[in-house]
């Protein structure tokens, strides 16, 4: 029962690294309705940046701005300076772009940076907090930072005319643009933020799984896994769906298919969910017309 | 109006010089063994292999328009079809092909259903997660007494038949190179034909096409299956190849070979597969000598490059240089000659519709 409860609790530790990524692909999902494959590998890249200036002698928590400064920027760049040039509705060229981000970033951490595996600080003490032994300090300071930004980014959304905008140009590019919105600027915007969360997100895994630049390959499907079942289209089912995922994993992995078939359960989930309730748990329902 | 009204004729006439230069091609291709080194030779095996298996991709990203990221998975169960036959049942490795190609086929159809929901990205995805999760599942223990785990299986190249005099690696060539045009011929017949339209209709339209009559959801998981049939029997026969397989030579970055190999060989062209083969099979080893991470930059570059520069491909590249060429001769003598043509080869139409 403890082994149990210690695995639950690890769980819910490494989903909330999987909600925060999920959180990123929803972000651009949702200003944009696309999927980042590069998502992961971005994330990464800016990680590296963060340990590159904690190696330099900057505080980590300098440190941390000036990453999530710097992967905001990276992505908006990414979208102006790439995908804007796409034109059309076809799927292949966005498809193509990601997955050439992905092996590009990749490619150039790994030739900058080496293969060699590296310690990445955790900003939090190293001993469990309040006198018990389940979590971790830093899983603990983890899930509240994924649960700081959750909050942030649905204030973002809710409350402010940026969000509105944002939001309305996700949805009827060519009506927001008619109602005087740069639609040019609020997509950009969109990829900035979501690479800053996925930057964060980065920050918050390197400690636990170490830093190389593969480190994101896997984390990026369970994020999708996630991503469905609470909804492409819903932050906080994201969220939950991160959280879901981490616990099944640890558990599934722990006692029912062991630890080789770990990114199966991720296959399966995916699949399962696009089959059962492909709108994910808390997602609206698409209706497209004819 | 003035091409619809020349098409048939420079159709027939551009068409004996097509056939020819293939039979010049096909010709060559039959020599190459007898004039390059063994090892080359077994590098060009590859190059048929992977032009199977781009086909197939093929027939469902660029004519169907479902992107597929994880062809690498159909390619790894053709290739362990093989493998396992050969050295746990000692069958024949030509006969591997067929059942290989039958198995596959099957995966595919069924994996296909469910894709059925799935459009552009999220399919996307959801094969990617099919290629990334491939050599998990050949690596699990409960199926190692079968696929050999992470050691893999060895198995032995086959030797010439009848007793002729030739090294193991040219008769694989001809092996290859006859299954190879059989199997263009087949989906050339395929894509050509009504099925072809039907899967272009689904990909460009999938409301009208289905408005037309056509049965969506079957062409969709025939083209998932017969497509996975294809890069199935390129796995099989690029195990007997290699003379080996083991999981991790189809992690996902085989998949992404193969989109690579798709998009830089053009996207919905038969005889592009050559291109992106030729590309796929001897570009990161020129790459590789630069450092070991420079194969991967360079795909990413070429992906993204390709897709604005050249969008559809080095076959659609060369054939519009072709026919510019083409066009550009004859045309100080056309203008005069083109209207008579046309006056008294349309003249019922000309009158009804204007153009």
């Amino acid at each position: 029962m403890d082994q149990l409860l210690h695995q639950i609790l690890a769980g819910l530790a490494t989903g909330s690294i999987y909600a925060s990524v999920a959180l990123a692909l929803v972000m651009i999902h949702q200003a944009t309705h696309l999927l980042n494959f590069a998502q992961g590998e971005m994330a990464m890249f800016s990680t590296y940046i963060a340990w590159a200036l904690i190696n330099a002698g900057v505080p980590y928590w300098g440190a941390f701005v000036l990453t999530v400064g710097f992967a905001f920027v990276l992505g908006a760049a990414i979208q102006r300076l790439i995908l804007q040039q796409i034109r059309g509705t076809s799927v292949m060229p966005l498809v193509s772009v990601f997955i050439g981000l992905l092996f590009i970033l990749n490619s150039v951490a790994g030739w900058i940076f080496t293969y060699t595996i590296k310690v990445f600080p955790s900003p939090f003490p190293s001993e469990p907090p309040f006198g018990q032994h389940y979590v971790s300090a830093h899983e603990l300071g983890a899930t509240a930072v994924t649960l700081a930004v959750l909050i942030a980014l649905w204030a973002f959304f809710r409350f402010t005319s940026l969000g509105l905008a944002m939001r309305a140009v996700a949805q009827n590019p060519n009506s927001s643009r008619l109602v005087g919105i740069r639609v040019g600027r609020m997509l950009a915007l969109g990829w900035g933020l979501a690479a800053a969360i996925g930057a964060i997100a980065g920050m918050m895994v390197a400690p636990t799984v170490y830093l190389d630049p593969n480190m994101m390959s896997g984390i990026l499907l369970y994020a999708f896994a996630a991503a469905l079942i609470g909804g492409i289209d819903s932050p906080g089912g994201a969220v939950f769906g991160g959280f879901l995922v981490g616990v099944l994993e640890n558990v599934l992995g722990a006692y029912v298919v062991g630890n080789e078939l770990k990114l199966v359960v991720a296959l399966v989930l995916i699949i399962g969910v696009l089959l059962v309730k492909p709108s994910g748990l808390f997602g609206r329902v698409q209706v497209s017309r004819v | 109006m003035n091409m619809s009204s020349n098409a048939p004729s420079t159709a027939a006439s551009s068409r004996r010089p097509a056939l020819l230069g293939l039979a010049v091609l096909i010709a060559l291709a039959c020599v190459l063994p007898f004039v390059v080194s063994n090892y080359r030779t077994f590098q060009f095996t590859l190059v048929l292999v992977y032009a199977i298996a781009l086909l197939g991709l093929n027939i469902l990203t660029g004519y169907n328009g479902q992107i597929s990221l994880g062809h690498g998975a159909f390619y790894a169960v053709g290739a362990y079809v093989a493998a396992i036959l050969m050295d746990k049942f000692g069958v024949p490795y030509w006969l591997t092909l067929p059942v290989a190609g039958v198995l596959c086929f099957a995966v595919g159809f069924l994996f296909g259903r469910p894709a059925l929901r799935l459009e552009g990205l999220y399919l996307a995805l959801a094969t990617f997660a099919l290629g990334v999760s491939m050599p998990q599942l050949l690596k699990y223990k409960h199926f190692e007494h079968w696929t050999g785990g992470v050691q893999g299986i060895v198995i032995t190249k086959p030797d010439p038949p009848f007793g002729w005099k030739l090294s193991p690696d040219q008769w694989l060539y001809l092996f290859t190179l006859a299954v190879t045009i059989a199997m263009f011929v087949l989906g050339w017949n395929l894509l050509r034909g009504r099925v072809g339209r039907a899967l272009v209709a689904i990909r460009d339209h999938p409301t009208a096409a289905a408005t037309m009559g056509i049965d969506t959801a079957l062409y969709k998981s025939l083209a998932f299956g017969v497509s996975a049939m294809y890069t199935g029997v390129a796995g099989a026969l690029g195990a007997i190849a290699v003379q080996f397989v083991a999981p991790d030579s189809f992690t996902v970055l085989l998949s992404i070979t193969l989109l690579v190999g798709l998009v830089v060989g053009g996207l919905a062209s038969i005889g592009g597969a050559f291109f992106g083969a030729l590309f796929i099979q001897f570009v990161p080893n020129l790459a590789d000598n630069i450092s070991k991470a420079a194969p991967w930059a360079l795909y990413g570059v070429f992906l993204i490059g390709f897709m604005f520069l050249m969008p559809m491909g080095i076959n659609w590249a060369l054939r519009l240089g072709w026919a510019r060429l083409r066009r550009n001769f004859p045309r100080r003598n056309f203008p005069v000659a083109s209207p008579g043509h046309q006056a008294d080869d349309v003249i019922p139409n000309a009158t009804r519709s204007p153009p």
